[in-house]
């Protein structure tokens, strides 16, 4: 075997987003070494473009606010197929992890009496989302590389792993490349965190960046780890749609939770047509209290604008079906029309939405105070990912966690806006701290060279090839039929000949012919990431089929009810003995009585 | 469909030339989309790095034109199209491939700069009191994205590649954050003056004008550094008042 460069860490992280930066800094002040290897340079990760707040009941803005009522909206906004126990230690731990980031330096925008101040979101009763104007990701993710940069953690940039590497059950390493020269690595470890956060580039309309390959999520599976809930993928309501070079790109909630408005070309506000019955009491029934709502009155009930995600999408997506839509096939989201009631409207709008301002105004020639904006549903997040044990986020196979996006169980069918910035502290922070334990209660695990051998000579295939398929062509046919049929309105007809199609692309991609050498070669990286895409379009498209409902994200055409019985069970994707996919359904641990009695106070 | 063409730098460390492409140019279309529109259909190897597409990452600085920009963020409609558009890397950085640099340099002075340090929590759940109009300041330093567009363009690196001695204003930035930050109790101005090299900055402003969010990095942030080493060392009555305080502090305790 070629003697490839070995590091051996006790902790070894990968990815370096919010969950893993926080896993990386836990694990390091537990007194373990880590390392910390990220596809992209540090501070680079998708957690930068989170825009609206950090979800946490600090109940600063609301002093009726507590962990109960953000357990309840979250189980509800997840359609009660959450883990209910990583709920509620969400819940719980999430405005202890954001007053820790102000310990590190964070500064997040102020109450009257100086305290952390907190916006409205989709979802949420009590306004909950700490936030630094719309760039909050920003702010939580360079405050936490800032902290971590002295803790002595060793940061690998721009290396990506290819396989895990195991010693019986147990994942003892890791085998990736640096990009700079496609050089091969080995990390020996006696922990591992994934946090890798999405797939977003599994479709064409996407807010996530060309890292968002489900790495995390194909390596666990590929490991032997369960997937579960695959099937729910968000789609971000506000997305741009104009021009078609910016479509996808985020439009944050937070212009909801100030005041914007959706309409149709015919100028009505259609989200009050269509309120679901869990949401009708606490939802305002007149534009007025909306308003009121969103200018901090705690008798007025939340526009329904800010219902949840998977609801407003489906709004949007029946709009522009019926003909209602906006010249470029979205819908209205306007902020502007305030003007009629703060007389410093502009301003108010700069000052809360800068980066959304900056945005319109510098790609699409949009003057947010003063023209509504073009907006369309945009894949954004999957609540899906790898099965873990709710309090040390550790995988069935022992020594492999996950934490954040890549790791499931939190948000159920649905994740509420501002739940993934308090996700990725709440689980990267016990991550970290349960990898760093299980390092010290174990030794380094014999690294296994077949499967090292194995995993250079297929990554280094695509070198030596007479084929001509290119990579980019590949995933950009694959997004494609992601988009078109396991999107946002799914049916069994169309669903089913993409199992077979995938088979195709499998060729396709193993036919892919990479030209240059290996020294930073995006298109060797495109194709190398392929599998991964596969991998969990598949476990998307199989775990879809499976669930024969509509529940939060997912939308079935052809069962477009909720089954009861379907309420009880999640979706778990694994990979059987002969290398095939498997999915079966699995019944919901009951929730304990207390969490129950929590819900049912809070309906 | 209009079309334009693009001279883009191709190459590593040993050396390179510009190569020619021709794509066409829909609306809105900004730089980046050319770029990797070329890549995935005429240069498949074509390195450059981005991530976000909105000007909020800070990964995709190059040199269009001849000016530092963010890749993402430059409309093709800014651009004259009746002549071919350069794109290059940075020229502070060492050039790794194609419009790819090695900014580990970044990396490394920024874990140099001490920490944060807070004062005692002000209230006894742990938590401080601050004023919105007290952090307005240390938010607009905080809005840098890190795209080393302002190290790029300052003489002091790209010109006289003086990286032992200057950090930049880039992290001339970040000291200015903590330094106003109203939480914050380190004293960063020793170094300031004698090992990051605050003296070399002569203010020729052209940080501000290359910074994709705006911020006033010399008026708002490097000027008043300046005016506080300019107080520490310089100021006799200032040095004689805060040692006694120092001292009667120590005395305190």
């Amino acid at each position: 075997m070629p003697d490839y460069e070995t590091f051996e860490r006790d902790v070894l992280v990968i990815g370096a987003g919010g969950a893993g930066l926080r896993a990386a800094i836990e694990a390091s002040a537990a007194g373990v070494s880590v390392g910390l290897v990220c596809k992209s340079l540090l501070g680079k990760a998708h957690t930068v473009m989170a825009e609206g707040g950090i979800a946490a009941a600090l109940a600063n803005v609301d002093e009726r606010d507590n962990w109960k009522v953000h357990f309840s909206d979250t189980m509800r906004g997840g359609q009660y197929v959450n883990n209910w126990r990583m709920a509620e230690l969400h819940a719980r731990e999430a405005p202890d992890r954001v007053r820790e980031l102000e310990a590190w330096g964070a500064v997040f925008d102020r109450t009257k009496d100086g305290r952390i101040l907190q916006r409205n979101f989709g979802g949420h009763k009590y306004a909950r989302l700490a936030h630094v104007g719309d760039r909050t990701g920003l702010e939580m993710i360079r405050t936490l590389q800032d902290h971590g940069i002295h803790q002595g953690i060793d940061v690998y940039m721009e290396h990506t792993i290819l396989s895990l590497l195991k010693d019986g059950d147990r994942v003892v390493g890791a085998f990736g490349y640096e990009r700079e020269r496609g050089r091969f690595k080995i990390f020996r470890a006696k922990a591992i965190v994934l946090a890798t956060g999405g797939i977003g580039r599994a479709y064409k309309i996407t807010s996530n960046s060309w890292e968002y390959t489900g790495d995390g999520h194909s390596l666990a599976y590929d490991a032997g780890a369960e997937l579960i809930d695959m099937e729910f993928v968000q789609f971000h309501p506000t997305g741009m749609v104009w021009p078609p070079s910016v479509s996808g790109i985020l439009v944050t909630e937070g212009v909801r939770g100030d005041g914007g408005i959706l309409t149709n070309k015919e100028g009505r506000r259609f989200m009050f047509d269509d309120i679901p019955a869990s949401y009708k009491a606490q939802t305002a029934d007149n534009e007025e209290e909306g308003w009121r709502y969103c200018q901090g009155d705690k008798n007025a009930r939340r526009p329904p604008e800010l219902l949840t995600r998977d609801h407003v999408s489906r709004c949007i997506v029946r709009e522009i079906k019926e003909g209602r839509g906006s010249p470029h096939g979205g819908v209205f989201l306007d902020i502007s029309w305030i003007k009629q009631k703060l007389p410093n409207s502009a301003e108010y709008i700069k000052r809360k939405l800068p980066s959304m301002y900056h945005q319109f105004k510098q790609l699409a020639d949009i003057d947010i105070t003063e023209q509504a904006m073009e907006v369309g549903p945009t894949t954004h997040y999957i609540m899906g990912g790898v099965r873990v044990d709710p309090d040390t986020q550790m995988s069935r196979l022992p020594g492999l966690f996950a934490a954040g996006e890549c790791a499931a169980g939190i948000n159920g069918a649905n994740r509420l806006g501002g739940n993934s910035l308090s996700d990725l502290l709440v689980f990267g922070k016990r991550a970290g701290e349960f990898a760093a334990k299980f390092a010290k209660e174990n030794s380094l695990g014999e690294v296994d060279n077949d499967k090292i051998e194995t995993t250079a000579r297929e990554a280094l295939a695509a070198f030596e090839r007479a084929g001509n398929e290119n990579p980019y062509q590949v995933q950009h046919d694959l997004q494609e039929i992601m988009q078109h049929s396991v999107g946002i309105v799914r049916n069994e007809n169309e669903m089913k000949p993409v199992l077979d199609r995938l088979k195709e692309f499998r060729d396709r991609a193993n036919g892919v012919r990479v030209i240059g050498n290996r020294e930073f070669n995006p298109g060797w990286h495109t194709a190398l990431d392929l599998k991964n895409l596969l991998t969990v379009s598949e476990a998307i498209a199989c775990a879809a089929l499976e669930r024969k409902e509509s529940r939060g994200a997912q939308f079935r055409e052809d069962y477009p009810n909720k089954d009861e019985a379907l309420g009880k069970v999640n979706t778990i994707v694994s990979k059987a003995a002969d290398g095939s996919m498997q999915v079966r359904l699995e019944p919901i641990q009951e929730m304990p009585d207390n969490l129950k009695q929590v819900i049912e106070e809070n309906r | 469909m209009k079309t334009a063409t693009f001279k883009i730098w191709r190459g590593d460390a040993k050396g390179g030339e510009f190569h020619d492409y021709t794509t066409e140019i829909s609306e809105g279309m900004v730089v980046l989309d050319a770029v990797n529109h070329i890549q995935a259909t005429q240069a498949n190897d074509l390195a450059c790095r981005w991530n976000c597409k909105a000007g909020k990452c800070g990964s995709c600085s190059a040199e269009v034109n001849g000016m530092p920009k963010l890749m993402c963020m430059t409309r093709m409609s800014e651009l004259p199209l009746d002549r071919p558009i350069t794109v290059e890397p940075m020229k502070a950085f060492p050039v790794l491939r194609d419009l790819i640099t090695d900014v580990s340099w970044n990396f490394r002075v920024k874990k140099k700069i001490k920490k944060f340090k807070p004062r005692p929590p002000d209230a006894p759940d742990g938590t401080w009191r601050m004023q919105q109009e007290d952090i307005d300041r240390v938010q607009e330093f905080r809005k840098c994205i890190e795209c080393f567009l302002c190290q790029d363009v300052c003489h002091v690196l790209r010109d006289h590649q003086m990286h032992e001695q200057f950090i930049g204003p880039r992290f001339l930035i970040h000291v200015a954050a903590l330094e106003m930050h109203p939480l914050d109790t380190e004293n960063r101005i020793d170094e300031l003056r004698n090992t990051q090299g605050i003296g070399y900055c002569n203010i020729t402003k052209c940080c501000t004008k290359v910074c994709p969010e705006s911020i006033e990095i010399t008026d708002n942030g490097i000027i008043p550094l300046k005016e506080r080493v300019v107080d520490e060392f310089y100021d006799p009555f200032g040095w004689i008042w805060r040692t006694l305080k120092r001292l009667s502090d120590k005395g305190l305790k």
